[in-house]
């Protein structure tokens, strides 16, 4: 029973990250109907930006803020200079431009850092608190949990209930309409890119202390794992992308417990057939019939 | 995907696919017997030509161009996005060289056993194929994307966890035999895998290219035009996008098969998602949906590895400097350059060339 | 039907125009008045290797040739080797075995090496083993240590370096087994040919069902949580660690998270101070008291005179890196490589320098004898003990050498060579 309790609170405190990250994934899905493969590399030029700034002013938090602030710009920056101009009537060009981006920020940071990895440091203790003898929560677990819970109620808030959040929501389902009406699109498409890219900044700044440091390459298995997580939960669907985030991040947290953890990749893809072949536009998915 | 329409004439094919009433069908096949036979020849007459190593460089191009030309009918002329055909390679490279030491292990020796191993290959990579194929055939774009995603990553991984077998990380020797004593006792073994792998890749994109040209082919562009119109045009669009899943996957299984008989080995680390992701790539930036796109992804494939060695030995730098740049220069330039074509020349390098003929041929008239 | 001739003829340009490039650059590789020895002229002898320089697993490895070339620099500098100069190949594999092939076949067919020294992982130099052995080339000192590159029988040009990970697992358990007497053993190993053969070691050593609790990680997930768990409730007090510096760092991480305080002894692959300091950041005190393994001098013993003169030679030709583990390694490589050079004699030949290596008897940096003679191609034989004091990794007690089989662990007492004055191996 410990174990479970054990192997519960780790699954939950991992799938939150991957929550966020998927729930950047949707943010950009639902704007601009393009998956962004580069989301990790992105998230990661942001930790780097927040290493650096730390490791000059010796401050953690003017670091994580000045990622926020990095992955905010750097989201903007690529769908001005890059994104905008992809012909998007193959939904194949963004992907492999996308898929370009990886390589050439992997690349860059590659020169500018060296591939090595970079010690990241976290601002709470991760050493778990125990209650009635069972290790249970650190304040690492707590800080992210609630980081992740505010992010997401601050955005459900704004795209239920601000005027800007209307705007987007309208931008993206019905351009030509909202145009007319007078809101600048291709402005909320910015914003939702630039929203994205700094909810998935935010998720690198949280799990890179978690794992093996920081590197080019730090955020591989993230994306691959919070891109299950959003295809669980329907790439359409913020409320889908957070539960899909949990339920893998409980997922391998089992199978490794249990199981052995060799057989994670097999767990995740028996997880997305059995959920994809029931309701192929993932759990959340509007229930609208595809077929004629 | 847009330059790949333009090419092919529009939507008339809706119309003719109820009966194959191609009056060209025939000439088709010898025009297409004619192109490979002359190929095959110029590629005997290179093998003469070049050094061994070239000759190698050759033999993987032709291996990869098997994969590649697969998933550019799949992606390109089916519309099905897949990121998983690293693991399908794989999956005909283990098959082959399981074969392979099964006949060691019971010492049979002969020309035929190659063949049956690579059948054996394509055969289980064509029932792999099937299954995802099927799976595939309900889900659309990313969830499509991210179920073959899935599928590359577990691939390599079942190598590991099933280490009896494959023999994990390490992976498995592919015994292949010398060339046969009639071409002489000194004759390059490069050269012989070339012949081996243009013959075998040769004949593959022969029938693809029939394929492509047939009524099948016609049902793939359909289903990936219009799913509605080509149902009500009495296609049976699941049917035919499994069809397509499958037709891919016995070219990938065979593109695995011979990468394995030319590496004499395989392992899993050879076949990661960085290969599906590479593949997938290499097909846009050739020239997607088209056979001759898939011949320059598979040469940039080859080439790519080779740039990153000579790109850095131009440059003579610090040993600190060049330590940092020496693979990472190249790989930027690489991405930069997949985003500035993407952008630039979305029909790849194979639309760039087409535009650029008929360019020039109107200039001419 | 015009559309399909044109195709035709676009295919069969490609092909010629790739033949012709291919024609053009073919041969750059083949010097003027190459004599009939591969990669050997009366003023240079030409080497490679294949090394992860990018991608996920360069972390740390990609200094290691860098060093090797900073000493074959020095070497250089000082008149190289029988009047010729070393040059080193060095092409990046990025640890994928599929590129090895590719890199490995253009230093032999196309860029005719002489020999491939030092080829890095254990899956990515497997599959080339063939290719070598088919091609003569000398395969020498694989860095990693994997059991397949002793096999003098099937591959004769094959030779390690690395003492494997059997001989350090019972090492690693003979230190439990003396120093922690009726402690609790537990084995957390990567899930491939390290952490198997380590785990064979260890149980040699105690026992096959002495090690209570058996954990494997693949570096796929970097969550340890769940293994470091399971010891963690199982009460285990000694846990051996074969494990890459990353994972050594994420499982100490966790264990501390954890409230998880064991015993770690750390296989030589993940135990080098510097990396993992570097790793863990502010985490660092946490190494304290971990015991590991090596069998080169320690990077920061200033006194010995080996890292004295690599420390020079790394200022000099490699840029002043900075130095650790991994240089200290390369550069011994590279001595190695200079003494087998000598030992072959002037007019070298493939077949002088496997004869060479063969014939053993190097001294150099390393604290334990390597093993090379007709039967044996399996590197050093052996390793000692460390540990961290103040955030500091000191060797402690004897240097122990072993074989992979049942043999027993000895001491191993003689004294350490010193290196020559001028930095540069002589004839023996």
């Amino acid at each position: 029973m410990d174990r479970f309790v054990f192997l519960t609170i780790d699954g939950l405190s991992r799938g939150a990250v991957y929550a966020a990250f998927a729930l950047a994934l949707v943010l950009i899905w639902r704007a601009a109907r393009v998956v962004n493969f580069a989301q990790g590399a992105m998230a990661v030029a942001a930790a780097y930006v927040a290493y650096t700034v730390s490791a000059a002013t010796g401050s953690y938090w003017l670091g994580f803020a000045v990622a926020l602030v990095a992955g905010l710009l750097l989201g903007a920056l690529v769908d001005r200079v890059v994104m905008r101009h992809v012909d998007h009537t193959s939904h194949l060009n963004p992907v492999i431009v996308a898929l370009g981006l990886v390589l050439l920020i992997q690349a860059v940071l590659g020169m500018v850092y060296g591939n090595e990895f970079r010690p990241a440091e976290a601002p709470f203790s991760r050493s778990a608190l125990t209650v009635g003898g069972v290790a249970v929560l650190s304040p690492y677990d707590l800080f992210v949990f609630a980081t992740i819970g505010v992010v997401v109620s601050g955005l459900a808030w704004m795209f239920a209930r601000t005027p800007v959040g209307l705007r987007m929501r309208a931008a993206a389902f019905a351009p030509e309409v909202s145009r007319l009406l007078g809101v600048n699109v291709g402005g909320m498409l910015t914003l939702g890119w630039a929203l994205a890219s700094g909810v998935g900044a935010l998720a690198a700044m949280l799990v890179i202390p978690t794992e093996l440091g920081l590197h080019p390459h730090a955020m591989d298995l993230v994306f691959v794992s919070a891109f299950t997580a959003a295809v669980v939960g329907g790439l359409d669907s913020p409320p889908g992308a957070v539960v899909g985030g949990l339920v893998v991040g409980l997922l391998l947290s089992y199978v490794s417990g249990y199981a052995g953890s060799d057989l994670t990749p097999l767990a995740v893809l028996v997880l997305l057939l059995a959920v994809l072949l029931v309701r192929p536009g993932g759990l959340f998915a509007p229930v609208t019939a595809r077929r004629v | 995907m847009s330059a790949t329409r333009a090419a092919l004439p529009p939507k008339q094919q809706l119309v003719d696919t109820g009966r194959p009433v191609d009056r060209r069908r025939g000439s088709t096949l010898l025009r297409h017997l004619a192109v490979v036979l002359v190929v095959g020849l110029l590629l005997v007459g290179v093998s003469y030509a070049v050094e061994p190593f070239r000759n190698f460089q050759l033999a993987t191009v032709a291996a990869y161009l098997c994969a590649t030309a697969g998933l550019t009918v799949l992606t390109g002329l089916n519309g099905q996005l897949s990121l998983g055909h690293g693991a399908l390679m794989a999956t005909g490279a283990y098959t082959v060289a399981l074969c392979q030491n099964a006949f060691a292990d019971r010492g049979m020796t002969g020309g035929w056993l190659l063949p049956l191993s690579l059948g054996a290959a394509i055969v289980s990579t064509v029932a792999v194929g099937a299954v995802v194929g099927v799976a595939a055939a309900r889900l659309r774009g990313p969830y499509l994307a991210g179920v073959t995603l899935a599928v590359a990553i577990v691939v390599p991984a079942l190598a590991v966890t099933f280490d009896g077998v494959f023999n994990g990380e390490q992976g498995l020797s592919v015994p292949v035999e010398p060339p046969p004593m009639a071409l002489g006792p000194y004759f390059p073994y490069e050269r012989w895998q070339l012949w081996l792998t243009g013959a075998a890749t040769l004949l593959a994109l022969l029938l693809l290219a029939n394929l492509i040209r047939s009524r099948y082919g016609r049902t793939f562009r359909a289903v990936r035009d219009d799913e509605v119109a080509a149902r009500l045009a009495g296609i049976h669009v699941a049917r035919t996008q499994v069809l397509a899943f499958v037709v891919s996957a016995a070219t990938a299984g065979l593109g695995g098969a011979l990468l394995a008989v030319l590496a004499q080995s395989v392992s899993p680390g050879a076949f990661s998602l960085t290969l599906s992701l590479f593949l997938l790539m290499a097909v846009v930036i050739g020239g997607l949906g088209r056979l001759t796109g898939a011949l320059w992804g598979a040469v940039l494939l080859v080439a790519l590895p080779d740039l990153t060695h000579s790109a850095t030995e131009m440059l003579t730098l610090s040993p600190a400097v060049a330590q940092r740049l020496e693979g990472n220069l190249p790989l930027a330039i690489f991405g930069l350059t997949l985003i500035v074509v993407m952008i630039a020349a979305p029909g790849g390098i194979q639309g760039l060339l087409s535009r650029l003929g008929r360019r020039l041929r109107a200039r001419r008239s | 039907m015009h559309r399909l001739a044109q195709r035709g003829l676009a295919i069969a340009s490609t092909i010629a125009l790739l033949a012709a490039a291919a024609a053009c650059s073919g041969d750059d590789g083949s010097g003027p008045g190459a004599a009939s020895v591969p990669g050997v002229t009366d003023t240079e002898i030409v080497v490679g290797t294949h090394m992860p320089l990018t991608g996920p697993a360069s972390a740390g490895y990609s200094k290691i040739a860098p060093a090797t070339k900073a000493y074959f620099d020095y070497v250089n500098a000082n008149g190289g080797v029988n009047g010729r100069k070393i040059t080193y190949k060095v092409m990046d594999d990025g640890y994928n075995p599929a590129n090895t092939q590719q890199v490995v076949r253009q230093l032999v067919l196309q860029d005719k090496v002489f020999a491939i020294l030092n080829g890095l992982g254990t899956p990515t130099h497997s599959g080339v083993l063939d290719f070598l052995k088919s091609n003569r080339v000398p395969d020498l000192f694989v860095a990693s240590g994997s059991r397949s590159w002793d096999q003098p029988d099937k591959y004769p040009g094959t030779f390690g370096f690395n003492p494997d990970y059997t001989v350090e697992g019972k090492i690693l358990a003979t230190y439990a087994k003396t120093n922690l007497a009726g402690q609790k053993v537990c084995f957390l190993g990567q899930d491939d040919d390290f952490g198997r053969d380590s785990l064979a070691g260890v149980e040699k050593v105690l026992g096959a069902t002495a090690v209570a609790v058996k954990q494997t990680y693949v570096t796929s997930n970097t969550n340890v949580a769940p293994q470091i768990g399971a010891f963690k409730a199982a009460g285990c007090q000694v846990v051996v660690l074969a494990t890459v510096p990353g994972f050594t760092a994420l499982s100490v991480g966790t264990a501390a998270r954890l409230g998880f305080k064991p015993q770690w002894l750390v296989s030589n692959v993940g135990a080098d101070h510097p990396t993992l300091a570097k790793q863990l950041g502010a985490a660092a005190p946490l190494l304290e008291g971990l015991v590991g393994t090596n069998y080169l001098p320690m990077q920061n013993d200033t006194a010995n005179p080996w890292v004295q003169l690599f420390t020079k030679i790394n200022k000099e030709h490699n840029g002043d890196a900075p130095f650790d583990g991994n240089t200290v390694y390369g550069m011994s490589v590279g001595y190695l490589f200079v003494q087998v050079l000598l030992a072959a004699g002037k007019d070298v030949t493939r077949e002088k320098v496997l004869e060479a290596v063969q014939k053993g008897g190097f001294q150099g940096p390393g604290l334990v004898p390597l093993r090379f003679s007709a039967k044996d191609h399996s590197g050093y034989g052996g390793q000692r003990l460390s540990r961290v004091t103040g955030g500091v990794q000191t060797y402690f007690g004897p240097a122990y050498e072993t074989d992979e089989a049942d043999g027993p662990v000895n001491e191993y007492t003689a004294a350490p060579a010193a290196p020559p004055a001028n930095g540069v191996p002589t004839v023996s």
